[in-house]
């Protein structure tokens, strides 16, 4: 396969999947601010979220004021914002409209569709747009592409390239969002275990989806160590760290059977699996949650960065 | 002009043609409510799909869609077999003379065709003079643009020698009326178009260079998913089960051409070019293209690909070499043409332009180089405004136009508003010249939608139809 084509699938997924995540970490945002505010003085909700999606100084130059018709804006509507919803679900189309010939017609049926409603959406009065809505929308259109991909696509090196782009995006994207949590915490440690700490965990596993699943995997009382064990360690959990990653190795591990060669993308991916399974809870939070983020976040993006070079950037070897 | 100037493709003297017969019950049963629906269908279809088209230079939705007519245009076998027949005997003249002027140059010797017209042409490349491509083809998509004005009488309106696009447009007009009316291809016997795909890719595979020695590796050559024919490239390589790839997939290294993929370099034979020429090889043509791949014309020369057209091929396409077709089909072939070319002034001459400067209000003006239907003035259709800055164009530059009488395009039923209605068309077929010389049966009829215009370029809100050519 061209490597075009294969970095054309890699962000065709990595932009679906970075959509629903601005959709949910919009979600987190709504339900936060609802509650009071969480310390000293007037704390707002909405900017650990921009923090954690990495654009608080780019939303800060345009808005200034972070608001949540502001913020809704920014990481809905705002093209300016390559991580808003609209440019992802643009961008990916536009992956997807370059690879037409890699994608079955369901695929792409299923992503013009959602971009048609984008345009749709953004003609409509936005007092008619509960944020609600917004995601709602969001989270619908990209489990439809979703199913499509995996309902109707051959099982071929591409899909291998769009899972590893979904995984990739997904470790990255988790990670991101119980940052969020560790910035709305800090710096008032005496929170922990707190009732409403409890809240915003519990807020958390909402905007993953994960609510029920939490309920049915462990039972009984919320704590932060059960839900940071659910979302890094945990093997059932769809969105789980260690899930991410394994789902990264499976599709690394599928290309080197394919192509009869193994490269420095399986071995990284392998180590950092490695290095997850082998972990607990209470070593996560020795190393203290948001260093362990950091350093995850960043070992995601080697795992990227080695499948960009051997696979997609088309230098000859 | 009244309407009954112009040949009625399905009704002739009142009378419904035999080619027309087995649509006239569908067109009667069919009421508004149930047109518009299928219409709407039609539309959704072909967005969903995504054949869009962009219009450059323009405003608006970048997307378009090309306004598509249900109704079809039919061909009886036997002026199929015709039209076939002059379209491929054009066809190989074209690619005799593309293999003559490269090489010894016999019909300018011969003083049938003038040595500047020839030599000192733009598209003429000095690049690849001495050098004969796989089969001695040159042009292996011919698409000639032709109308009808009677029954028997069909004129060449153009050739496109280079990278003819539409085609696409041929197949899925196909495949959504047979989605919509499928009682129709039921009733009627319509020969397929479908087996176009595989006939060009045969074709490809039949001109792999010298060096090929397995399997060639077919690829199509884009300039990328921002080109207005993006669609088609895709389309294409889909059908075919090639790769689609711009410049940079490519690269030069040793004897040969080689493509970037996820499992090293792959090397690549035949390279259907959907880019111009001035494009294709930094190193030899434009040294600022983006497009192209450095060092692609050395690896040609030496035979270790082959570059489909073949670059210089758009000489045989030119308005000015254009008059001289049916001279290259009796010097070549030794026949005389079957198509007839439309009767053309060339302002460089003296007394031609005396007499189009004379005649500009009934003409049909166009430039040399130009395409898509820009830059032309149609007399009969303009103001005198028009008329008069366009002379003043003509007079700055003569070389660079040529004028033709203002043709009696025939007309096919077209729903429009209010009903059914006549509206000119013309007709694109698509050649394929290889290890043989094909032609689909059917072709891209092109609509002019507006009442009375004879401008059926899409840039221009043309429109398209399927094309049935009836099976005996």
């Amino acid at each position: 396969m061209l490597s075009r084509t294969a970095a054309n699938l890699f962000w065709m997924a990595r932009y679906i999947e970075r959509a629903e995540t601005a959709a949910r970490l919009l979600e987190v945002g709504e339900r936060m601010s609802l509650i009071p505010s969480t310390g000293a003085g007037n704390r707002n909700e909405w900017v650990p979220l921009l923090q954690a999606n990495g654009s608080h100084d780019g939303f800060m130059a345009k808005y200034r004021d972070p608001v949540q018709r502001n913020v809704e804006s920014f990481m809905f509507f705002d093209r300016d914002n390559p991580s808003s919803v609209a440019s992802c679900i643009t961008a990916a189309r536009e992956n997807a409209r370059i690879v037409r010939t890699a994608l079955t017609s369901q695929v792409w049926d299923a992503l013009n569709t959602a971009y048609q409603e984008l345009m749709a959406l953004e003609r409509t009065e936005r007092s008619e747009l509960p944020l609600t809505r917004l995601t709602e929308w969001t989270l619908r259109s990209s489990a439809l592409i979703r199913g499509a991909i995996d309902a109707t696509q051959l099982r071929n090196d591409g899909y291998d390239f769009m899972n590893i782009g979904f995984f990739l995006e997904r470790a990255d994207n988790t990670a991101r969002l119980m940052d969020v949590k560790y910035f709305v915490l800090l710096p008032r440690v005496e929170f922990v275990g707190s009732g409403l700490d409890n809240y915003q965990w519990t807020t958390l596993l909402r905007a993953l989806s994960a609510h029920r699943a939490f309920h049915w995997a462990y039972g009984g009382e919320v704590t932060a160590s059960k839900i940071a064990h659910f979302l890094i360690l945990n093997r059932q959990s769809p969105r789980s760290l260690l899930t991410s990653v394994q789902g990264v190795n499976d599709h690394l591990d599928s290309l080197a059977r394919g192509y009869g060669t193994a490269t420095i993308a399986q071995s990284r991916a392998r180590a950092l699996l490695g290095g997850l399974a082998e972990l607990t809870i209470d070593e996560v939070f020795d190393e203290g949650l948001h260093e362990f983020l950091t350093r995850f976040i960043g070992e995601v993006s080697d795992v990227g960065g080695a499948v960009f070079d051997v696979y997609l950037s088309g230098d000859t070897r | 002009m009244k309407q009954a100037e112009f040949f009625n493709e399905m009704f002739e003297d009142g009378a419904v043609r035999a080619s027309y017969q087995g649509l006239q019950g569908w067109m009667g049963d069919m009421p508004a409510e149930l047109r518009s629906l299928k219409q709407a269908e039609a539309e959704e279809l072909f967005r969903r799909i995504g054949i869009t088209f962009a219009v450059y230079g323009e405003g608006g939705d970048p997307e378009r869609l090309m306004p598509f007519d249900m109704f079809p245009r039919v061909f009886a076998q036997e002026e199929w077999r015709r039209l076939e027949r002059g379209v491929v005997q054009r066809a190989k003249a074209l690619n005799a003379f593309l293999a003559d002027v490269y090489a010894r140059g016999e019909i300018v010797r011969a003083g049938l065709v003038p040595r500047d017209l020839v030599y000192r042409n733009e598209a003429y490349e000095a690049a690849v003079v001495g050098f004969t491509p796989p089969r001695g083809v040159f042009s292996h998509i011919v698409g000639a643009d032709l109308v009808r004005t009677g029954p028997d009488e069909f004129f060449v309106l153009e050739d496109n020698c280079r990278t003819p696009s539409g085609v696409s447009y041929m197949l899925e007009n196909r495949e959504i009326m047979m989605r919509l009316f499928p009682g129709l291809f039921r009733e009627n016997r319509i020969a397929p178009v479908d087996g176009y795909s595989e006939e060009l890719r045969r074709t490809l595979a039949s001109v792999a260079p010298r060096k090929c020695e397995r399997d060639p590796t077919i690829v199509i050559l884009s300039p990328g998913a921002y080109n207005s024919a993006y669609y088609e490239h895709s389309f294409l390589a889909n059908l075919m089960g090639v790769e689609l790839v711009e410049g940079q997939d490519l690269f030069v290294e040793g004897e040969f051409v080689w493509m970037r993929t996820t499992e090293g370099p792959q090397r690549v034979d035949v390279i259907y070019r959907r880019i111009d020429d001035a494009f294709i090889d930094p190193l030899c043509f434009r040294p600022d293209s983006m497009l192209g791949v450095p060092g692609l014309m050395d690896v040609y020369r030496s035979g270790g690909v082959t570059i489909c057209s073949a670059p210089g091929a758009g000489v045989a396409d030119d308005k000015a070499i254009y008059c001289f077709v049916p001279e290259m089909v009796r010097f070549y072939l030794g026949e005389e043409p079957i198509l007839q070319n439309v009767p053309t002034w060339q302002c460089a001459r003296p007394d031609d332009l005396k007499y189009v400067l004379e005649h500009l209000p009934e003409l049909v003006v166009k430039e040399v180089h130009g395409s898509g239907g820009y830059g032309m003035l149609v007399g009969p259709k303009s103001t005198r405004e028009q008329v008069e800055s366009f002379r003043d164009r003509i007079l700055a530059k003569p070389g660079n136009y040529i004028a033709q009488p203002t043709l009696s395009l025939s007309t096919c039923p077209t729903f429009v508003g209010e009903g059914v209605a006549p509206r000119h068309v013309d007709l694109r077929p698509y050649c394929l010249v290889g290890e043989r010389v094909t032609l689909v049966p059917g072709g891209l009829t092109r609509v002019a939608m507006t009442e009375g215009s004879l401008v059926v370029n899409s840039s221009q809100g043309g429109g398209v139809k399927d094309t049935w050519v009836l099976s005996e």
